[in-house]
């Protein structure tokens, strides 16, 4: 750390020359704008892949029998998509990249606490893609057990489980170590006159996060550890064949995996709750409200996760309160919802690219949400559990949650990043391709699982074809857009008008510090007077 | 699809539609009040925003109104879950295995079929068993599932009513076959089970 009175002639963090050279005075970098950017990098590029196994997927679907691939690949690239997309895409997503970039420069500091160990969380991010990656090409096989890793399956095929569940196991670290990092940040190097209540909400939805990972992350790690012990040494934990149990793994691998969703989508809802006011002109709608749902969610979240064992055979009563908490959770969620909507009340809107992305993804959202009480009601959860309407479930959740909102912070903070500015009628092109796709395919998909058309399955019933065609073709306009997306991304990146400090009028620190911003963020630590969303230019409510 | 071939499968698509009539409701509200926001406080209509921190009734109220829907969600679909998990006494027993990637059932007598033939008008409690990995034994008709775990014996309770053929899948991937895990359940009347089962 140098002096900051040093650093009065700026220097772009893209363009700063520290010991390193070349590539790297990217991998050696301890700047946490660097390291978001590479992790964002990352997981672009991991998430082209997955949606290349995704098209294969559906092109395999188009009809019944075989279409392009036999059973056993089939399987294998629904394992992968998974696991690409969970553990490398949604889980290190918005926090690792955005919340790297943004974080400290929200809270007004220079970097995080540890960057150090922020340099290092990413190597392991990258030794356990590549090792994800590796699983594919080396012998046995790609895995084949979806990314559930259930067990007996797991123990008993030859497919490269232990690498990938290995790979898994050192993303894990990568996320406790972040989540540590992050909370520690928060408290340790807020600016001064910045007390909890004046965080921008980002920062909470990162600091409630951060709390799941580091508690829940290791719950995974240990149990992922037995499986490996499990497959080398068959010592009988899990092998109902040497007096294990199996459904100890199933409670084990969701009590991480429903806190999980959460690590996954409550960054994406502060995205929102930043975006929302920046377009609108006007101080967010139930400050508190949102803050302290984003910790009720964390909490409530973790008393929820053998909703998704309603069918193995557990106890009628645990299935019973299992349902009861699910329910409970979805009022905080709900609670986010409405003051988002409130928010937009006697704003003054301007709906930039941004802004649509967060009006698509209250529409999903919601649909996400409001089909998880299917879920979440005993009766109908039996009926639906393992079927298309789960997949559509989670999908609209995930994808049309947390990956939209994963696009529109890329398309709120690119000005800021690269200091570029993208073509934002073509990004709005783009969007409705993707919202159009997206219902087709996901929708669809509710339909067909509630006829009862499984999941993870390569062949179906003629009566599910109408189905299935119009899912396929949903699919093909969904990526149609993406490939827009991202090509007009692309394409600013190397010649795009050059940004102005503060292209959305945003009222958050980042706004007020150049684009794209100096190595250390701030020449003079600022100190805070008022709360994160306040736009002098707004009239007071009566 | 809603075939009710069986009073619970009637039942489970009545809670299904007061769910999805709740949700598409509120879905309706959210999206008509964004659009119409975003429409009627546009920048050039509202050039300056009013700034409003919060209210607290209307998040008492939005808080309370959804706790009471989904508590009679969480009511109806535990109640119509828990007839499904009472065994009555005159109940036939079937014993159903999973295997990769077939299902046989197995009847008192001995008997065994790879079809599941079963009279019409008697609860059937299915014992679910398997011999490798998990299985999930579903019949979409019936809106009814229950795994079959290793080392476990669930079970199921299900009643016939309407005499005719009904899809089995398997529910929980288990290998390179799972999606051709697929048998019948064929409900005759019973005196033509009878003969069936003497055979």
């Amino acid at each position: 750390m140098t002096n900051p009175e040093t650093h009065s002639n700026y220097v772009s963090y893209l363009d700063y020359q520290g010991k390193h050279k070349g590539i790297w005075a990217w991998l050696m970098s301890t700047d946490h704008k660097r390291i978001g950017l590479m992790y964002l990098s990352g997981i672009i590029l991991f998430f082209l892949a997955g949606m290349t196994l995704g098209f294969l997927m559906r092109t395999e679907m188009l009809t019944h029998g075989k279409t392009i691939m036999d059973a056993q690949t089939y399987n294998a690239i629904f394992t992968l998509h998974g696991v690409i997309m969970i553990f490398l895409v949604i889980i290190p997503g918005i926090p690792a990249a955005f919340g790297n970039f943004f974080l400290p420069i929200q809270i007004g500091a220079k970097d995080v606490s540890f960057p150090r160990l922020n340099l290092f969380s990413f190597w392991l991010y990258m030794i356990g893609g590549i090792l994800a990656l590796s699983s594919l090409f080396l012998k046995g096989g790609p895995i084949d057990t979806g990314w559930t890793f259930y067990v007996p399956y797991s123990l008993r095929t030859n497919s490269n489980v232990s690498i990938a569940l290995l790979a898994a196991f050192i993303l894990g670290f990568s996320s406790i170590l972040t989540g540590l990092n992050f909370v520690t940040t928060i408290h340790r190097l807020r600016a001064p006159g910045m007390g909890f209540f004046k965080m921008p909400l980002f920062i909470w939805a990162l600091y409630s996060t951060a709390w799941i990972q580091i508690i829940a992350t290791p719950v995974i790690g240990i149990t992922i550890v037995l499986v490996i012990i499990e497959r080398l040494l068959s010592i009988g934990i899990f092998d109902p064949a040497l007096g294990g149990d199996p459904i100890l793994f199933q409670h084990l691998f969701w009590i991480y995996s429903h806190p999980a969703v959460y690590i996954m989508i409550l960054p994406a809802m502060g995205v929102v709750s930043e975006i929302i006011p920046t377009f609108t002109k006007r101080d967010i709608f139930g400050y508190k409200a949102i803050a302290f749902s984003s910790l009720a969610i964390a909490f409530i979240g973790y008393f929820v996760w053998a909703h998704h064992m309603f069918s193995s055979g557990m106890s009628d009563l645990s299935r019973m309160i299992f349902s009861l908490f699910t329910f409970l959770v979805a009022i905080p969620s709900g609670v986010k919802v409405f003051n988002w909507v409130a928010t937009m009340y006697k704003g003054s809107i301007e709906p930039k690219v941004p802004f649509l992305f967060v009006m698509m993804f209250i529409f999903l959202f919601s649909i996400g949400g409001l089909t998880g009480l299917v879920l979440g009601s005993l009766s109908t959860n039996i009926h639906v559990h393992g079927t298309y309407f789960v997949v559509a479930h989670f999908h609209y959740v995930m994808f049309g949650g947390t990956v939209m909102i994963m696009f529109a912070a890329l398309h709120y903070w690119f000005p800021k990043m690269f200091g570029k500015m993208y073509d934002e009628k073509r990004a709005k092109i783009a969007i409705a391709f993707i919202f159009v796709g997206f219902n087709m395919l996901y929708f669809t998909m509710f339909i067909l699982g509630y006829m009862g058309m499984p999941r993870r399955y390569w062949d179906f019933l003629p009566e599910f074809q109408l189905g299935q065609t119009i899912a396929t073709i949903g699919s093909y306009i969904m990526i149609t857009g993406f490939l827009i997306l991202i090509h007009n991304l692309a394409k600013a990146l190397f010649k795009g008008k050059k940004a102005e400090q503060n292209p959305w009028g945003g009222s958050t620190l980042e706004w007020t510090i150049p684009s794209p911003p100096p190595i250390e963020n701030f020449e003079e630590i600022p100190v805070i007077t008022h709360g994160p969303y306040y736009f002098p230019s707004a009239k007071e409510a009566k | 699809m809603f075939s009710g071939a069986t009073r619970h499968a009637a039942e489970v698509d009545g809670i299904m539609f007061f769910i999805v009539l709740s949700s598409a409701i509120l879905l309706v509200l959210i999206t008509i009040a964004m659009i119409y926001f975003t429409i009627r406080y546009n920048k050039k209509r509202n050039p300056v925003a009013t700034n409003i921190e919060g209210n607290t009734i209307l998040e008492v109220v939005w808080i309370a109104i959804p706790t009471i829907l989904v508590l009679f969600m969480f009511y109806y679909g535990y109640v119509s879950f828990a007839d499904t998990r009472s065994i009555p006494k005159d109940a036939m027993n079937v014993k159903v295995l999973g295997k990769m990637w077939v299902w046989s059932f197995t009847y008192a007598n001995g008997k065994t079929s790879d079809t599941l033939y079963l009279p019409s008008g008697k609860a059937i409690k299915l014992d679910l068993l398997t011999s490798d990995v998990n299985h999930g034994f579903f019949v979409p008709a019936f809106r009814i599932k229950e795994d079959c775990i290793s080392g476990k014996q669930n079970y199921m309770v299900i009643y016939p009513d309407k005499t005719g053929e009904y899809d089995i899948f398997c529910s929980e991937y288990c290998g390179m076959n799972h999606s051709s895990m697929y048998t019948k359940m064929k409900v005759v009347s019973e005196s033509e089970f009878n003969s069936w089962l003497k055979k």
